[in-house]
């Protein structure tokens, strides 16, 4: 949410510290995040094998297909990457577009969760089963919804840039969220490591 | 209606500064820090109430005032009001207010953020409070302890869990703002090390706040999910852990109360030496032991959990680091002692809250220190020692330090002084109070008195000492009301400040009473600690180049007279009072029915969109 306010107040184009502010409280806004994420993390890997009279994770997990999605997810990651470069060249169009790819990228993955969630439901996992359920559904589950701001914050910003809100030195916001964008990113690495990878 | 008005502004923006608009619509961090010290003192009278109604019932033995649901309601949302909506917001709008002065700024660096976080924090203040009009309050402990908390009946602990959750946004976005603020918004000259202390323990707080919201976050998450949509997490039945909720409670927890305390550390950190005529004793050792007590505050938290089981191994370890954590605490005590050795001590009201502040904090550390110690804390837990413990901690260390800071910038805040014979009564019958109140529970304590239970049966030798706090408590409620005169009266017919009514060391004295809008009409450039202090008493004015408001000097040579002109000030704005508005809405959302929720989720979101398209400054 930090990165709503895009402008600082007194336009102070130096800080006491070199760094800009916004740049800086997005910092620190990942910081806290990590310590959120390392919250559920955690739930989750005290709960892994309590799965009551629930499914395990051997009988639902298909390494395959979250390896896709995974890796479409990494994807969205080059093509922010390739957003930002458009912009520092001053190319509104090419950024429009990488940024337009990025949130596509990130609608084909919650897909890809919402489908997951779909079969796993059907074999009988839920909130309500077990607390492997539970801790599984949460902490996949914020990070979707985390997933779907970085989304609508990229469609905004291509609004924004379509109708000129964007002047041309507001690279910062396109850095800024691009920031969270790789930072969600690296979260999802990190649970399809520990929640998928490492068998339990 | 909020969003009607929200969207009227997308065309024309708000430009009154005065009136109920001109706060509702507020993005000067005066301005909010005053609403958040208004909003604190008027929970602080609910809080009390509820305190006084508790006493009253346990006065004597099978007390009948309340009963014993209205009794767990009481002192959950007494414990909730005071944490959450008394020591937290009073210690943030008191940042609020003067960290950008005492560093030399015109404002912090997200103004419409920190309107946000002040509506976020009412919200969610009054969405805790609606409660008790819709079925009864939380009744299950501020710490909500799992699994009473999840199988507790009606909404009470439901609406803990979202209730928190919105002041935990506040508190958050609170953080980030005060870091950057700090760290990025100095005037020239301001190092570090010459930040006033007051700042530094701000700073060491906003890093807390940061790092252990989240936490307390996904803890009340996982309660929500357990109450509303049932699943598991502390469920034993289907193999959840009611420990979790402790670990992610108390890993918030503990580095929570050094929230509540750090700034009060700050603030008499500032009073002392005004009042002794010395700088403060040993700067660098009084820094570093704040930020020390910000890093070994994450490695204690199993203390509160000593009674669990966790084993000797963690509970020795846990003991160790808990004791060690009072030597930091201990440096800091000596810090404000040598501050005062040899001082020319004037007792003010303010001093007298500090000195007040060293004094029950003293005897507060030193209980902690014995529940450190595990064998003689499985005699004390879940005893009225606890209460005594934390109280000396909480009451004679938070609040008497807050208060200080109140009488220390009551003056700067309104341009008038209060009565100081008033202030003086206020402290020692508040003092007399509070150690009637509470140093007897130690006693109850010790003599097996359990914490959190309505009544008591008569012989067990209980009596004299409940009487006596109740006394006490009542005695305070009798300052506080002092308090509240003296405010109403000076307000009227108080002397006029000045811009320096006690000889202050600090930037913020050296600007007018109540300050401007724009703080300063020149960036002060910073070249001591205490620098008002050395300008006063050592440097020639003449030697200083002041840099001239709204940027190049020759620009602005022509408009000398009128200081403010020219600087340019972050515009007022509808959008942080109607977004906030959407929290509230999606947690009945969450209780009640999910269209709600979408409600709420859209109001939220238009307050967010129309907020980024709006400029933050008006074009000239
Ligand atoms: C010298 C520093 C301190 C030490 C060694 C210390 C130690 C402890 C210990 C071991 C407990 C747990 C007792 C039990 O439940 O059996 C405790 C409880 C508590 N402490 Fe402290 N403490 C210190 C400072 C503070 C400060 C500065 C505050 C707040 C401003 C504070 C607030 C509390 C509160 C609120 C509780 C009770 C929590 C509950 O409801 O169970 N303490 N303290
Ligand atoms: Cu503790």
């Amino acid at each position: 949410m930090a990165t709503e306010e895009l402008t600082s107040a007194v336009q102070e184009h130096h800080t006491s510290t070199g760094l800009d502010n916004t740049k800086m409280a997005m910092w620190g806004f990942l910081g806290s995040e990590c310590l959120f994420f390392g919250s559920l993390i955690s739930t989750y890997l005290l709960y892994r094998n309590q799965t009551a009279d629930g499914p395990n994770s051997a009988d639902l997990y298909d390494i395959p297909y979250t390896s896709v999605s995974s890796f479409v997810l990494l994807m969205s990651s080059l093509t922010m990457v390739l957003a930002l470069a458009a912009c520092h060249r001053k190319d509104q169009r090419g950024m429009r577009a990488w940024l337009l790819a990025t949130a596509l990228l990130g609608m084909v993955f919650i897909g890809g969760q919402i489908y997951e969630f779909t079969e796993f439901a059907h074999e009988g996992l839920s909130l309500e089963v077990s607390p492997f359920g539970s801790s599984f559904y949460v902490l996949t589950g914020f990070h979707g919804a985390h997933v779907t701001v970085g989304i609508l914050m990229l469609l905004l910003l291509v609004g924004m840039s379509m109708f000129n809100r964007l002047g041309p030195d507001d690279s910062r916001k396109v850095e800024l969220i691009g920031l969270y964008w790789h930072f969600v990113d690296i979260v999802w690495i990190i649970i399809f490591t520990v929640v998928y990878l490492i068998p339990s | 209606m909020a969003t009607a008005a929200a969207q009227g502004s997308l065309f024309r923006r708000p430009t009154a500064t005065t009136g109920w608009w001109g706060w509702v619509t507020t993005v000067d961090h005066k301005k909010i820090g005053i609403m958040y010290c208004a909003t604190a003192l008027a929970f602080f009278v609910i809080g009390g109430l509820e305190a006084l109604a508790i006493r009253a019932q346990l006065a004597v033995p099978n007390g009948t005032t309340l009963t014993a649901e209205t009794y767990n309601q009481f002192f959950t949302m007494h414990g909730l009001t005071m944490i959450f909506l008394v020591v937290m917001p009073l210690g943030v709008g008191i940042m609020n207010y003067l960290a950008p002065l005492m560093i030399g700024a015109r404002d912090v660096a997200f103004p419409r953020i920190n309107a946000f976080s002040y509506w976020v924090f009412l919200a969610g203040g009054l969405f805790l409070y609606s409660s008790f009009f819709l079925g009864g309050a939380p009744d299950g402990g501020w710490f909500g302890y799992a699994p009473l908390s999840t199988q507790l009946p009606g909404n009470g602990m439901t609406f803990y869990a979202l209730g928190l959750q919105i002041l935990g946004v506040a508190s958050l976005l609170g953080a980030v703002n005060f870091i950057v603020t700090i760290l990025n918004m100095r005037a020239p000259g301001m190092t570090l090390m010459r930040m006033p202390v007051f700042i530094w323990m701000t700073l060491v707080t906003a890093f807390l706040l940061l790092f252990a919201m989240p936490v307390i976050a996904v803890a009340l998450f996982e309660l929500m999910f357990d109450r509303v949509y049932n699943a598991n997490f502390f469920n034993p039945a289907a193999g959840g852990d009611p420990v979790l909720w402790q670990h992610l409670f108390w890993l918030f927890g503990h580095p929570e109360v050094y929230i509540m305390i750090l700034p009060a550390m700050g603030i008499i950190s500032d009073v002392l030496p005004t009042f002794s005529r010395k700088p403060i004793f040993g700067y660098a050792a009084i820094v570093f032991a704040g930020i020390a007590i910000g890093f070994m505050g994450w490695g204690v938290w199993a203390h509160h959990m000593f009674a669990v089981g966790l084993g000797p191994v963690a509970n020795s370890a846990f003991a160790l680091s808990t004791m060690f954590i009072a030597v930091p605490t201990g440096v800091k005590i000596f810090n404000w002692l040598g501050t005062m050795w040899k001082g020319d001590l004037h007792f003010t009201p303010p001093m007298l809250f500090s000195i007040g502040f060293v004094a029950m904090f003293i005897i507060g550390g030193l209980s902690g220190v014995t529940h450190a110690i595990v064998p003689s804390d499985a005699q004390q837990t879940d005893t009225y020692y606890i209460v005594a413990h934390f109280h000396y901690v909480l009451f004679g260390g938070a609040i008497f330090g807050l208060f200080s800071g109140i009488y220390y910038w009551w003056p700067k805040v309104s341009g008038r002084l209060l009565s100081d014979g008033l202030g003086k009564l206020h402290f020692w019958l508040m003092f007399i109070g509070f150690n009637l109140a509470f140093g007897p529970m130690h006693i109850l304590g010790l003599e097996g008195m359990p914490r959190r239970t309505y009544t008591y049966p008569d012989g067990m030798g209980w009596n004299l000492w409940n009487i006596v706090s109740t006394v006490g408590a009542f005695i305070i409620a009798v300052s506080i009301a002092i308090f509240f005169v003296n405010a109403i009266i000076t307000a009227r017919r108080g002397r006029e400040a000045g811009a320096d009514p006690w000889d202050g060391r600090t930037l913020e004295w050296s600007i007018p009473s109540p300050p401007p809008e724009y703080n300063f009409a020149e960036v002060p450039i910073v070249k001591a600690r205490d620098d008002f202090w050395h300008r006063k008493y050592v440097v020639k004015p003449d030697e200083y180049v002041p840099v001239v408001a709204g940027g190049a000097v020759a620009e602005h040579e022509d408009d000398e007279h009128d200081p403010g002109h020219g600087i340019h000030l972050p515009a007022p704005s509808f959008f942080p009072a109607a977004a906030a508005l959407g929290l509230p809405v999606m947690a009945f959302g969450v209780i009640y029915s999910w269209p709600l929720l979408i409600v709420g989720g859209l109001v939220l979101l238009l307050g967010l969109f129309g907020w980024v398209l709006e400029p933050s400054e008006v074009e000239h």
